[in-house]
């Protein structure tokens, strides 16, 4: 019992990390931007928010500042592919690579740094109860923060005057432009949101998940987080569930290694990926659930007044 | 005569460096072991004999490359102007290798040591087509006319460890972080198994291979689900301090490897398991100096100084203090022998007969488990 308990508290904090950047790539998609400068902006939010606990001892500070290096980040993107129209794949491929190299360069100080010490976060009453205690109760407040971002995301979108905005110009930046709608700066909005997002979710993994500093440790985060969103047919909830379970299939080959499964370890290092071919395989299957959730205009350049 | 010169030389040194730049990219850092060139007018000196590193990992992972930095400092200092030392890291075990391997070569370098097994087959080829170039490959088993192998006996370090991992266990379960299922890596995790049954014959090992030598976040988890599985030790074969860190973290305890990482989590921290290369560095250079190199392989323990352990955290007994002592005195003096028979496979079927002791052959070729590890051994 007990080890199944832990393995799902470590699917939970796993999936968190994807989970809270595939939010923030969603807001980017509804508003009709694709950032795949995803993985850079993680690094360099996670060398920001590092080095910033490094120097103040402040966890918060750190997240604060790795929201911040992602915003930044995503602004340059944002003013590149909404006012100059470049690519947004290839913009995106290249604010990722510059961001992987440039976090690498800038941290190399910060390799052998160490961080404060951190302190055990368990609810009261609720951490003791048997199973579920361990299971759900004995997070890092950020685990429980990334619900709450899903649920404020689905209010936001779906429920709210400002949602059906971003919403209507990812689909028809035209149509919103003529009724009066700044595009342009609403979508940079997006952009930035989704930026500071992915940022916080950098932070929390070289400051909370993986305690230390090296160059390239998002390895892939990034990534899965853009190919969730796609999984999710662009759906906050489904997003959260697609963050938990790839979590879950990452942090499954380890714990079958641990208790002495005897299967391949090669083949468990594949289950994350096979997980993502059988997920596409499924969705691909219903065409509708994509076209009536893609946002019409992602990834098209918009021209006002054409 | 001398501003010309100075100047053409500086031409030349500025041209190596830009190709050097261009073709290795940024991870190129030289390091002249002399502060400032001598003077054209002095008397001519021999050329420095121009050494090249290819590590694996960043010079900061802590552990395994960190370690062989720390040696590569060592040399400079002991050679002085003699020598110039330079080196390539993250170069990656693929086809990446074998092209540092070459630009290393054609730049001019005479020694060239590779850091990792991986770099075995690519270091062959590049040694092919450089036969006035010396190169010396780290843990591997392949030789050429001018390639040599040199390895350290980081087993000794696991069977220590291991020792202090089963005298301190309250739960009798030991994990092992691991990397590659090459031999170097399952006899150390079967050494580390031997040191622990050797004072506790309850223990049992748990492994969990990450399939790399450098992956943070995927040592973490590694370590995270060991934990998870009742594990209260934890010991790696990977390079960087994030096992010891995720023992911190979780409030268990762990050890440092090929360096001494008692900064990473000091309340973890049960001992380091460490390498020193640089007294095979210092040999090696000094073969490539005097010319007297020739090819071959050495493999070198505590008995060497190359391997050891040490910071041993302050509440393990003193009576586990002093058997780690002897252990080390007796691998000094050969006294004592850690592969000696009778020791069981993992399916209890004897892999060393009583008394018999295993050769290096036998030790290069370990692919079983001992008896008391878990899991079944990937292929």
């Amino acid at each position: 019992m007990e080890p199944t308990a832990l393995l799902i508290a470590a699917t939970l904090n796993a999936g968190t990390v994807l989970a809270i950047a595939a939010l923030g790539l969603l807001i980017n998609e509804k508003a009709g931007i694709v950032n795949l400068g995803a993985e850079g902006m993680m690094l360099c939010a996670a060398l920001a928010g590092f080095a910033t606990v490094v120097h103040t001892g402040s966890t918060l500070l750190g997240f604060v500042a790795g929201m911040a290096a992602g915003a930044a980040l995503s602004a340059i993107f944002g003013v590149l592919v909404i006012w100059l129209n470049t690519n947004q794949y290839a913009t995106g491929l290249a604010l990722s690579l510059f961001g992987a190299g440039f976090s690498a360069f800038a941290g190399t100080r910060f390799v052998q740094e160490k961080l404060p010490e951190q302190v055990v976060h368990a609810i009261p009453v609720l951490a003791d109860i048997p199973f579920l205690g361990n299971a759900l109760f004995r997070h890092h407040p950020m685990v429980y923060a990334c619900v709450a971002l899903t649920l404020g995301l689905i209010w936001f979108l779906y429920r709210t005057r400002a949602g059906l905005v971003l919403r209507s110009v990812g689909e028809s930046p035209e149509s919103a432009h003529a009724l009066g709608y700044p595009v342009r700066r609403i979508r940079l909005m997006a952009v930035m949101a989704g930026g500071a997002l992915c940022g916080l979710a950098g932070a929390y993994v070289s400051t909370v998940y993986t305690p230390l500093w090296v160059e390239g440790m998002i390895a892939g985060k990034g990534w899965i987080a853009l190919a969730l969103t796609t999984f999710a047919t662009w759906r906050p909830a489904r997003v959260l569930l697609g963050a938990y379970l790839f979590g879950g299939v990452t942090m499954l080959q380890f714990h079958l290694q641990g208790i002495g499964v005897n299967l391949p370890s090669q083949l468990l290092t594949m289950l994350p990926y096979l997980a993502t071919v059988v997920v596409l395989v499924l969705i691909s299957r219903n065409p509708t659930w994509i076209r009536v959730n893609m946002p019409g205009s992602i990834g098209k350049p918009f021209y006002p007044g054409s | 005569m001398t501003d010309l010169s100075k100047r053409s030389l500086m031409k030349v040194a500025a041209l190596t460096a830009l190709a050097g730049a261009a073709l290795v990219g940024c991870g190129k850092k030289e390091e002249p072991a002399v502060p400032a060139p001598a003077p054209a007018a002095e008397a001519p000196k021999a050329e420095p004999l121009k050494i090249a590193f290819a590590y694996v990992g960043p010079v900061g992972d802590g552990g395994w490359t960190f370690a062989h930095d720390n040696a590569r400092k060592a040399l400079e200092k002991e050679f002085g102007d003699k020598i110039v030392t330079s080196f390539v890291e993250s170069v990656p075990e693929s086809a990446d290798a074998e092209r540092v391997l070459r630009d290393m070569a054609s730049q001019g370098n005479k020694l060239i040591f590779g850091t990792t097994f991986g770099y075995m087959e690519p270091m062959l080829k590049v040694a092919a087509d450089f036969k006035d170039v010396k190169f010396e490959h780290a843990t591997g088993y392949k030789t050429a006319e001018n390639m040599r192998t040199y390895d350290s006996r980081t087993y000794e370090g696991a069977y220590m460890a291991g020792v202090i991992a089963g005298s301190m266990t309250k739960s009798n379960k030991l994990g092992v972080v691991a990397s590659i299922p090459i031999p170097e890596v399952i006899r150390n995790i079967n050494s580390f198994t031997l040191g622990a049954q050797s004072v506790n014959p309850k223990i049992k090992t748990s492994v969990v291979w990450v399939n790399g030598w450098f992956d943070p976040p995927k040592e973490t988890e590694a370590a995270t689900s060991l934990i998870n599985g009742g594990a209260d030790i934890l010991f790696q074969n990977t390079d960087s301090s994030a096992v010891l860190q995720t023992a911190e973290k979780m409030g268990k305890r762990a050890f440092g490897w090929d360096s001494d990482m008692t900064a990473y989590g000091p309340k973890a921290h049960l001992g380091s398991a460490v390498i020193n290369w640089a007294p095979y560095y210092i040999k090696a250079t000094k073969d490539a100096l005097e010319g007297t190199w020739t090819t071959g392989g050495v493999w070198w323990g505590h008995k060497e100084g190359a391997i050891d352990m040490v910071s041993i955290a302050e509440d393990v007994p003193a009576d586990v203090k002093a058997k780690i002592d002897t252990i080390k005195a007796g691998l000094k003096d050969g006294s004592f022998v850690i592969w000696k028979g009778p020791i069981a496979g993992q399916d209890g079927k004897e892999v060393l007969a009583k008394d018999a002791v295993a050769d290096d052959a036998f030790l290069g070729g370990i692919k079983f488990y001992v008896k008391g590890v878990e899991g079944k051994l990937p292929n």
